[in-house]
């Protein structure tokens, strides 16, 4: 065993229940006269190289350190913020956290025995009910990883499906979407082409094409007509949406997309820096075995009662192996319950209600800003929680300004829209917290 | 024998709505009510459930009782590291100073978590031996995704296009292959010998101008560590190719051996099996990639870099020179990453070499408990896992799958079974370092147990489980009649 300071325990011992005693008899056992020697199969140029990391902590400095790091940081608890573009900041009711605290959720396996993992699959198949419900789809997977995989998993769905080798993204996808759609299709050949609305860049060789619902800038594209562009050429409409807008909006399945995706996140989910977050993915029946992921199915048991398994399966990596329809294996399964027990809690009437509660400031926050000389709206189209000012000065100074008031502003957009801020406004938002931003906003701006 | 919550009500959510019911309270609107959108914009009617919060509680907690979890039971499935999830990291990756960050904050607002993240890079670098690190990648598969995709450009970039196969034992797991072809490889699978390491003539007969790369799991998953390792390396860096090698099996070589030492390439690590971040039911997990210095510009979008002296240093997200691009929307799963950081700074060096010491000791303990009871297709000391086979039970009448379901009866989560491929009537068991002896030699006895059973009262065992929340379940009505959602 180690050397320790003076009087100090052994650290990490807790986690490990074996004593020198226990140590020694199994060793007994096995017949090896010491731990080391289990590991003579290693070549002995390559056994117990220097580990050049700190010693072990006591669990008491441990969490000095980290929350000093935690505490470096500005964060949403404490500082008014204006970020969206992709990761969304809502309440989220404390049993969410609660459930998904449960150990015997957090600390389970992916559900292979089917017997003692009723309580996961009983979970995702409620929750692939609530995804078909919110986005007006026919079939949900059981969770990707965020988003933008998951919009990256729909393209390439998309061309097994088609048959064809291009993909169209709509330019008004948010840019790390776009980039995400080609690293995942970068290896198979096939070309992925950025298209504006009015664009003639769909055509017999596009597989689908992808939109984002609110778009990346906040506005409501024209799904209807998307969905007659893309379908004239044979291609497959594939709408990446806002769950939480979706409390307001006729989904995207009633438009006739084939294939909807959406970033979970906004469910209930902490925004935690980028991840975990929970890739949403729901298509049409009739696509079901092209479409990547698990999926949990009810059945019966041998004795006729009801019962949940993972189906399907013979789509997937561990079956089908290089002719999968994904790699994916591990998925965000935590965060499908976190976004689960949150569209429990809301139900029917609390998801319309969030989502208006978002409309509604979004757009106080917008009529405020109007009023603000200097700043313009270059985007004239209908928005939901999310829309862009041109600034009069680049959004980098103004952000800097509103820090010192203790405001995280929007998102710097001026790469894709000249002097562009894309502001996000939801129940976080309170009306004084909207009228400090505009009154800073008009202060920066004289 | 009664079935553990005998007669629960297993309604669903939706069966459980009742009209006017809310589970959440919210604040009222507090801005003047704003023009509404085009009525055509809106949905007309939303099915959700109507139900409160103490019904959401108590269905949600009795859910929970359903499972078998590590917190509740012994689970010995092989390859996937079951091991305790410690509690403190959960803790603090709620602390609202990381939980509560924004991935598009500006980066001098977050200096904590991007000097967490860099540190953590440092760490993982040095347990394999790489260069550099990359964690955006959420789960191991994407991490070999990545991989792939690096080995794809490099490839590209040093001019080799023809280079289209890579090579894949049969005893790898089925995420290996899926990758390759997702990175648009060919895959050629190599047999494996008789002592369970990859067969070197077979792999030798593929490694010409077309080799890409070869994918290794070391261990493998056979429980082995492949001896041939060096030479294998060398085989295909002689090729030409690069060697990819999968990390799910780390947790027998922390601080006993480095990847980058045995000549590998790139290497994912499996946060949520190595590193204790929980596995969530089947996630989240982060599959950071570990590379040499020759695939650094190659990682995924984004990395941490420092700049600046110590004491005055500055860490910020860069786009690797020639990245292979974004596979997440944001910097990866940034929780996963700091519970992963937070049990690196508990075991730290030390206590790191005594987890694959103990997790090593574990297998070997039940390799030679049970290897008079169950065949041992490969008869030599295994790493973290032992891989046994129910081949003679099976020729008295009890599969592989009858006796793991009867293991469920005994408390005990089923190893994996039927993988890998290669070995009959696979029981493929991994014990991790974090349980006790006491523990072992109960799933020893269980273990025997059904041996005897299967003599002595066969259907006793094929028809397991019998006390269990269901018995076995119709899979072949569930994918014949789908019912996918209520």
């Amino acid at each position: 065993m180690t050397q320790q300071a003076p009087g100090a325990p052994d650290r990490g011992f807790h986690y490990i229940p074996n004593t020198d005693d226990d140590r020694a008899e199994m060793l007994r056992a096995v017949g090896a006269a010491s731990v080391d020697e289990l590991f003579h199969d290693i070549p002995a140029v390559l056994r117990n190289p220097p580990l050049n990391i700190p010693g072990p902590l006591s669990e008491l400095d441990l969490k000095r350190e980290l929350q000093s790091m935690a505490d470096s940081n500005l964060n949403l608890a404490t500082s008014v913020s204006f970020l969206g573009g992709g990761a969304y900041n809502h309440f989220s009711p404390s049993i969410v956290r609660a459930i998904i605290s449960r150990g015997e959720f957090l600390t389970a396996y992916t559900p292979y025995q089917p017997e003692v993992s009723q309580g996961t699959l009983q979970v995702t198949y409620d929750f692939q009910t609530m995804v078909c419900s919110l986005f007006g789809m026919e079939v949900s997977d059981a969770g990707m990883y965020d988003g933008a995989s998951a919009v990256a998993e729909a393209a390439l769905m998309a061309c097994r499906v088609t048959g064809r080798g291009e993909v169209a993204v709509l330019d008004t996808v948010s840019p790390s979407y776009q980039q995400v759609v080609r690293a995942y299709t970068q290896g198979q050949g096939i070309d992925v082409k950025e298209i504006d609305v009015s664009s003639a860049g769909v055509s017999d060789e596009t597989a689908c094409v992808i939109v984002q619902y609110p778009n990346f800038f906040g506005y409501l594209d024209d799904l209807a007509g998307l969905e007659k562009l893309a379908h004239d050429k044979g291609a497959l409409l594939v709408v990446s949406a806002n769950p939480v807008a979706m409390g307001l909006l006729k989904p995207p399945g009633e438009y006739g997309a084939d294939i909807v995706t959406g970033e979970g996140q906004p469910l209930g989910i902490p925004p935690s820096y980028g991840g975990p977050y929970l890739g949403l993915f729901t298509t049409r029946q009739s696509r079901i075995r092209q479409m990547p992921g698990r999926i949990a199915g009810r059945t019966v048991d041998s004795e006729g009662r009801t019962g949940y398994v993972l189906t399907l399966s013979t789509r997937e990596q561990h079956i089908r192996r290089e002719r999968a329809t994904s790699n994916i294996c591990t998925n965000e399964a935590l965060m499908t319950l976190a976004a689960t027990v949150y569209m429990a809690a809301l139900g029917k009437a609390g998801l319309r209600h969030v989502a208006e509660l978002s409309y509604h400031k979004a757009h106080y926050a917008a009529s405020l800003i109007e009023k603000i000389p200097g700043f313009t709206f270059p985007i004239d189209a209908p928005f939901f929680n999310e829309f862009t000012v041109a600034c009069p000065v680049p959004p980098g100074e103004i952000n800097g300004q509103l820090l010192e008031h203790n405001i995280i502003g929007g998102l710097d957009v001026s790469d894709r829209v000249p002097n562009g801020m894309l502001l996000c406004v939801t129940e976080m938002n309170s009306r004084r917290d909207i009228e400090d931003l505009a009154s800073a906003l008009a202060g920066g701006a004289a | 024998m009664t079935p553990r919550n005998e007669g629960m009500d297993r309604r669903t959510l939706m069966e459980r709505s009742v009209p006017g019911r809310i589970g959440a309270n919210l604040p009222d609107l507090d801005v003047p009510r704003q023009p509404a959108l085009d009525a055509a914009l809106l949905r007309d009617e939303l099915r959700m459930p109507e139900v409160t919060e103490p019904e959401i509680v108590r269905y949600f907690t009795l859910l929970s009782h359903l499972n078998f979890s590590i917190d509740t039971n012994f689970y010995p499935l092989g390859s996937c590291t079951m091991k305790y999830n410690p509690k403190v990291n959960d803790e603090m990756a709620f602390l609202p100073g990381f939980a509560a960050l924004h991935p598009h904050q500006p980066p001098e607002t977050v200096q904590g978590g991007l000097k967490l993240l860099h540190t953590l890079q440092g760490y993982l670098a040095e347990i394999t031996g790489m260069k550099g690190v990359g964690m955006a990648s959420l789960a191991g598969a994407q991490g070999e995704f990545c991989g792939m995709l690096m080995i794809r450009a490099r490839l590209i970039d040093r001019g080799e296009t023809q280079r289209d196969t890579v090579a894949i034992p049969d005893s790898a797991h089925g995420t290996n292959p899926a990758s390759a072809a997702m990175a648009g490889f060919q895959v050629v699978t190599i047999p494996s010998d008789s002592r369970g390491n990859m067969d070197l003539e077979a792999l030798n007969a593929v490694a010409d101008s077309r080799l890409a790369g070869v994918m290794i799991t070391q261990p493998n998953t056979l429980g082995l560590f492949d001896a041939n390792i060096v030479e294998l390396c060398d085989t295909v860096h002689r090729a030409g190719g690069l060697v990819y090698g999968d990390g799910a099996n780390m947790n027998a070589l922390l601080g006993r051996a480095k990847p980058a030492d045995m000549g590998f390439d790139v290497v994912h690590l499996n946060l949520h099996k190595t590193f204790t971040t929980p596995h969530g039911g089947g996630g989240p997990g982060a599959g950071p990639v570990c590379v040499t210095e020759e695939l650094v510009p190659y990682l995924p979008s984004p990395v941490v870099m420092r700049s600046g002296d110590d004491g005055r240093e500055t860490f910020s997200l860069e786009d690797p020179e020639r990245s292979i691009g974004r596979v997440s929307g944001f910097h990866g799963n940034f929780g996963v990453l700091v519970r992963a950081y937070t049990y690196i700074r508990t075991m730290g060096n030390t206590g790191l070499t005594e987890v694959s010491g103990n997790a090593v000791l574990n297998a070997n303990y039940l390799l030679q408990r049970l290897r008079d009871t169950y065949h041992l297709p490969y008869d030599r000391r295994c790493m973290h896992e032992v891989v046994l086979s129910a081949r003679d039970q099976k020729a008295r009448g009890a599969r592989g799958l009858d006796i793991a379901k009867r293991l469920l009866d005994y408390g005990f989560h089923a190893p994996t079974m039927y993988f890998p491929l290669i070995v009959e009537e696979t029981l493929m068991i991994e014990p991790t370092e974090t349980e006790s002896r006491e523990t072992l030699d109960s799933f020893v006895d269980a273990m025997k147990a059904i041996d005897r059973e299967v003599s002595e009262d066969p259907d006793l065992v094929t028809g397991a489980p019998h006390t269990t929340p269901v018995s076995r379940l119709d899979e072949a009505r569930a994918a014949r009649q789908p019912d996918l959602r209520g």
